[in-house]
C-alpha cells in the first residue's frame, strides 16, 4: 500500500493498487445502501426481542410477542372447524336421502367428501376413485357390498376383512393352494367362469366343470354366479374383473382367492365425514 | 446547428426590458457526463393559451377521476348500483350497462389495444399530447408544481430558497408544502380504492376504520407513490421510467406535430439592443425563457428530444416575450419538422395529416373499435362451457356399456332468474344422466340464478352394440323462449370395448 492518493477527475482515494497504469478507486459505499444495512440491522435486533429467536438447551427465547405457527395452526384449524360445525350437525342428523335433496347441504358434503376422499381414499382407488387391479373402481355399476348410500356407508364404517368387529368379512379359499381341488379342476373351472360371463369356451371342460362349481363356488357366487352380496362376492358374468379377465387372472384368482382388505374407517374419521365420502363416492356417478 | 453572435454574459438583458433567464437545460449535449446526477429544476409559471388549456385538462382529468366512482347506476335485483366497479371478490367488471365476467377479460384487451393505437394515432397527428396534458404523471407533477409555487414562490423565489440556510421560515414552508402535497397524495390513493368498492359504504368504512386491511393498505401504496413520483421524483419518471418517450420516437416522423422552436425563423440568435437592426438575425433574443418555464428542465431550441412532453409552456413564454419585442408571436409553435425544412428550401408550409402512418393506425383503430362494438352489441347473455372428466377417462359398466362424465357450467349473464333447456345431440346414448336432476329424455329445464354461474355434473351412458360410432356429441343450451341458444361440443371416449 502507498500513501494516500487521490485520483484527480472523479475526487475519490484510490486503493493504491494499480495494473498498466489503471489505479482502482476505493469509491464508498452509497450512503442509501449503507443506510438499509444499518436499517436491517437494528431489524433484526428488533426481532430478536418480538420474535421466537435465539435456541437454547431444551427452549428457545420466546419473544415478547410469544407467537407460535404452531399455535397459529391450531387456532386457524379450530377456527375452521368452529364455522364448519353448524353444517356438520346437519350433516350428522339428517338421513342420507335428506341430504341428497337438500342443495346447500349436497354441496357441503360433496366438497367434504372430496376432500377426505383425497386424504384417505386415494392410494388406493385412485383419484378419479378408478381403482386398480385388486382394488374396485368407484366409478361403476358394479358394487360388492351393495351401492346404496347406505351401504357404502356401512362399508367406509366398518371396511372389509378389517379390524372392526362389525367388519364386513368373507374369505374366498385358495382352492389350489390349499388343495381343496385339483390342478386340472381349475383349469376347468376357468373354462367354465369364462363360459358364465358370455365368452367363447371350451364346451367340454365347461361340462366337466358344471358339477365342481355347483359344489364348492354356488354357495357364494350364486348357481348362475350372479354373485351374492351378502358375502361380498362378485358377480361372474359381467364386464368387470377385479383381479383381471384373461384365463390367467381367473386362475391365479381360483388358485389362491385373493381378498383385499379395506380398513375401518369409525373411529378414524368422524360420522359426518363418513357420510359426506358416502355421498361424494355415491355421486361418483354409479350410486344405485 | 446554431449560431450565437453576441457570445456576452449568460445573464443579463436579453433586450430592452427581456432579462436573459440563467437557465440552462439539463440535457445539454456540453454538459453530459457517462453518470449524471440529477439537475434540480425550478419550473417558472408561464401563462397564456397552453396554460390555460393545461389548467382545463387538470381540472377536466382530476373530475373525472374523482366524480366517476360516485357515479349510481341503477342494476336492478341485487346488482351493485355503482356505475363503474371492479368487483373483485365477485369477478364483476361493471361499466354503465355493460356487464363484464372473467371469461371476457378480451374486452379488456381490446380496450388495452384501442388505447394503445389512439395513442399512436394522435401522435402521429398531433404529437405527444397524452404526454402533454392528460397523462396522470403529467397532472400531478403540475398540481404539485402549483402547491410549490403558491408556498414558496416562483422560479427565483426557489432557487433563492434553497440555497438559503435553515430558518424557521423556510422550515414552515418546506413543512406546508410536503404537508398539502401528502395530503393531495392521500385523496388521491383514497380515490383509487373506490372503484373496487361501493364508494360510499367505503368512504364510511374508511373515516371509522372498519374498512378491511387492503383498502388501507392501496390508500397507503398510493400515497407513496403519488408523492413520490409527482412530488419528488416528476420529470424523471418521464426521462427515465417511461418507455413511451423511446417507442414513440419510432412512431412518429417529420410530418407529425409538435413543439418546435423554430429555427428558420429565431436563428441566428443574440442579445437584441431596442436601436439594433433585425435584419440579417433571428428573432431569438436567447432569453432562456423557454428554458426556465420547462418542466421537463430542456431548452426547445435543441430540437426534437425525448425528454420533451409537448406541453407548449414555452409556446407561452416565447409568446409573451416577442409581444414585448414587437415580433410576431409563435417563434416555438406547434409545428413540424418538415415545414420547417420547406421554408428554409423556400417553399410554403403545410400539414400532411393522410400518411401511411396515420391512414395504418386509423385503419387498425377502426377495425378493432368495430370487432369490440359488434362483439358487446350480439354478446350473449348465456354461455356454456363443458369440461370432460379425464380421471377416469371413461368407466365400463357391468354389461358392457361405457359411462363418460362431463362438467357443465350454465352461466346467465342476464340480471334475472332463468330457466334453461339443456339437450343433447349427436350421440346415440343410452342414458344421459344430471347428477341431483335425474335423466334426460329429450332435454331438462334447469333454473340458473341471474348473473351466476351453474355447476353441473353429466353422465352419459353408450351401450356396448353403439360404442363403434360414438366419438362425439353436442351440448345444447336454450333460454325457454327459445331466444339465444348455446352449443357446445365435447369427446365421447367409448374406450377399450372389447
Amino acid at each position: 500500500m502507498s500513501e494516500k492518493e487521490v485520483d484527480e477527475v472523479s475526487g475519490t482515494q484510490t486503493t493504491g493498487h494499480e495494473w498498466d497504469g489503471i489505479k482502482e478507486l476505493d469509491t464508498p459505499m452509497p450512503r442509501w445502501w449503507l443506510g438499509i444495512l444499518y436499517g436491517t440491522i437494528v431489524w433484526a435486533i428488533g426481532y430478536w426481542i418480538v420474535y421466537p429467536a435465539w435456541p437454547g438447551i431444551g427452549s428457545y427465547t420466546h419473544g415478547v410477542l410469544d407467537h407460535s405457527q404452531r399455535d397459529e395452526v391450531t387456532a386457524n384449524v379450530a377456527a375452521l372447524k368452529a364455522a364448519r360445525a353448524g353444517r356438520e350437525r346437519m350433516l350428522a342428523k339428517a338421513s342420507l336421502a335428506d341430504i341428497q335433496k337438500d342443495p346447500d347441504l349436497l354441496q357441503f358434503a360433496m366438497a367434504e367428501g372430496k376432500a377426505a376422499f383425497g386424504d384417505n381414499c386415494v392410494p388406493c382407488h385412485g383419484a378419479g376413485g378408478q381403482g386398480a387391479r385388486g382394488y374396485p373402481n368407484l366409478n361403476d355399476d358394479v358394487w360388492l357390498w351393495g351401492g346404496k348410500l347406505t351401504d357404502i356407508e356401512h362399508t367406509i364404517t366398518v371396511g372389509v376383512r378389517s379390524t372392526n368387529a362389525d367388519t364386513r368379512e368373507s374369505q374366498m379359499p385358495g382352492f389350489g393352494r390349499d388343495g381343496i381341488v385339483k390342478p386340472q379342476q381349475i383349469n376347468d373351472l376357468v373354462e367354465y367362469v369364462v363360459h358364465l360371463s358370455g365368452r367363447p369356451a371350451d364346451g367340454s371342460a365347461v361340462r366337466r366343470a358344471a358339477p365342481l362349481f355347483a359344489d364348492n363356488c354356488a354357495s357364494c357366487h350364486g348357481a348362475g354366479g350372479k354373485g351374492n352380496r351378502t358375502f361380498g362376492a362378485p358377480n361372474l358374468t359381467d364386464n368387470e374383473w377385479e383381479y383381471g379377465s384373461a384365463r390367467e387372472d381367473i386362475q391365479d384368482q381360483i388358485w389362491n382367492g385373493h381378498g383385499g382388505v379395506m380398513p375401518t374407517w369409525s373411529g378414524r374419521l368422524s360420522p359426518a365425514e363418513i357420510r359426506a365420502l358416502a355421498i361424494y363416492v355415491h355421486n361418483l356417478g354409479g350410486g344405485e | 446547428m446554431h449560431t450565437v453572435i453576441s457570445d456576452g454574459r449568460r445573464a443579463g438583458m436579453a433586450a430592452e426590458g427581456v432579462v436573459r433567464s440563467d437557465a440552462v437545460a439539463t440535457n445539454s449535449a456540453a454538459n453530459r457526463k457517462l453518470f449524471k446526477s440529477r439537475v434540480r429544476i425550478h419550473p417558472k409559471e408561464a401563462g397564456g393559451h397552453y396554460r390555460a388549456m393545461k389548467w382545463v385538462m387538470m381540472a377536466f382529468t382530476l373530475s373525472i377521476y374523482y366524480i366517476v366512482p360516485w357515479l349510481r347506476w341503477n342494476r336492478g335485483g341485487t346488482a351493485p348500483n355503482q356505475a363503474v366497479l371492479v368487483d373483485l371478490a365477485h369477478e364483476r367488471l361493471y361499466f354503465f350497462f355493460i356487464e363484464i365476467w372473467p371469461q371476457e377479460v378480451y374486452y379488456i384487451t381490446g380496450l388495452l389495444i384501442l388505447a394503445a393505437v389512439s395513442l399512436f394515432l394522435i401522435n402521429a397527428l398531433f404529437g405527444r399530447l397524452w404526454c402533454g396534458y392528460s397523462c396522470p404523471q403529467t397532472v400531478w407533477t403540475d398540481l404539485f408544481i402549483w402547491v410549490e409555487t403558491k408556498i414558496e414562490g416562483d422560479r427565483n423565489a426557489r432557487i433563492r430558497l434553497d440555497a438559503a440556510p435553515w430558518t424557521g421560515g423556510k422550515f414552515a414552508k418546506r413543512v406546508s408544502k410536503h404537508a398539502i402535497w401528502l395530503a393531495f397524495a392521500v385523496a388521491t390513493g383514497g380515490a383509487w380504492v373506490f372503484y373496487f368498492n361501493d364508494a360510499p359504504t367505503l368512504l364510511h368504512q374508511l373515516l371509522t376504520g372498519t374498512a378491511g386491511l387492503g383498502n388501507y393498505a392501496a390508500v397507503a401504496g398510493l400515497t407513496f407513490t403519488t408523492y413520490a413520483l409527482g412530488g419528488l421524483m416528476r420529470e424523471q419518471v418521464c426521462t427515465y421510467m417511461c418507455p413511451w418517450p423511446r417507442i414513440q420516437a419510432a412512431m412518429t416522423d417529420i410530418e407529425a406535430l409538435s413543439v418546435t422552436y423554430r429555427r428558420d425563423r429565431g436563428e441566428p440568435r443574440g442579445a437584441h439592443k431596442k436601436s439594433d437592426t433585425w435584419e440579417g438575425r433571428g428573432s431569438c433574443i436567447d432569453c432562456n425563457q423557454c428554458v426556465a418555464v420547462c418542466p421537463m428542465g430542456i431548452d426547445i431550441r435543441d430540437g426534437a428530444q425525448l425528454e420533451c412532453i409537448n406541453c407548449g409552456l414555452c409556446i407561452d413564454a416565447c409568446d409573451d416575450v416577442m409581444g414585448r419585442i414587437g415580433q410576431p408571436p409563435r417563434l416555438i409553435a406547434y409545428d413540424t419538422e418538415a415545414n420547417i425544412l420547406r421554408r428554409q428550401a423556400g417553399q410554403p408550409a403545410r400539414h400532411r395529416f393522410v400518411r401511411p402512418r396515420t391512414i395504418l393506425y386509423g385503419a387498425v383503430l377502426a377495425s378493432v373499435a368495430a370487432i369490440m362494438l359488434l362483439t358487446l352489441t350480439f354478446r350473449h347473455t348465456l354461455d356454456l362451457d363443458v369440461i370432460r372428466d379425464r380421471n377416469p377417462d371413461y368407466v365400463q359398466l357391468a354389461d358392457g356399456a361405457v359411462r363418460n362424465a362431463y362438467t357443465l357450467k350454465l352461466m346467465n349473464r342476464s340480471g334475472e332468474a332463468r330457466a334453461l333447456r339443456l339437450s343433447v345431440s349427436g350421440i346415440r346414448a343410452r342414458e344421459i344422466k344430471v347428477i341431483g336432476d335425474g335423466e334426460i329424455k329429450t332435454s331438462v329445464l334447469l333454473p340458473v340464478d341471474a348473473d351466476r354461474v351453474r355447476t353441473l355434473r353429466i353422465l352419459v351412458t353408450v351401450a356396448r352394440p353403439d360404442l363403434g360410432g360414438s366419438h362425439g356429441l353436442t351440448f345444447n343450451l336454450a333460454d325457454r323462449a327459445g331466444r339465444e341458444s348455446r352449443a357446445a361440443s365435447a369427446v365421447f371416449v367409448p374406450g377399450n370395448s372389447r
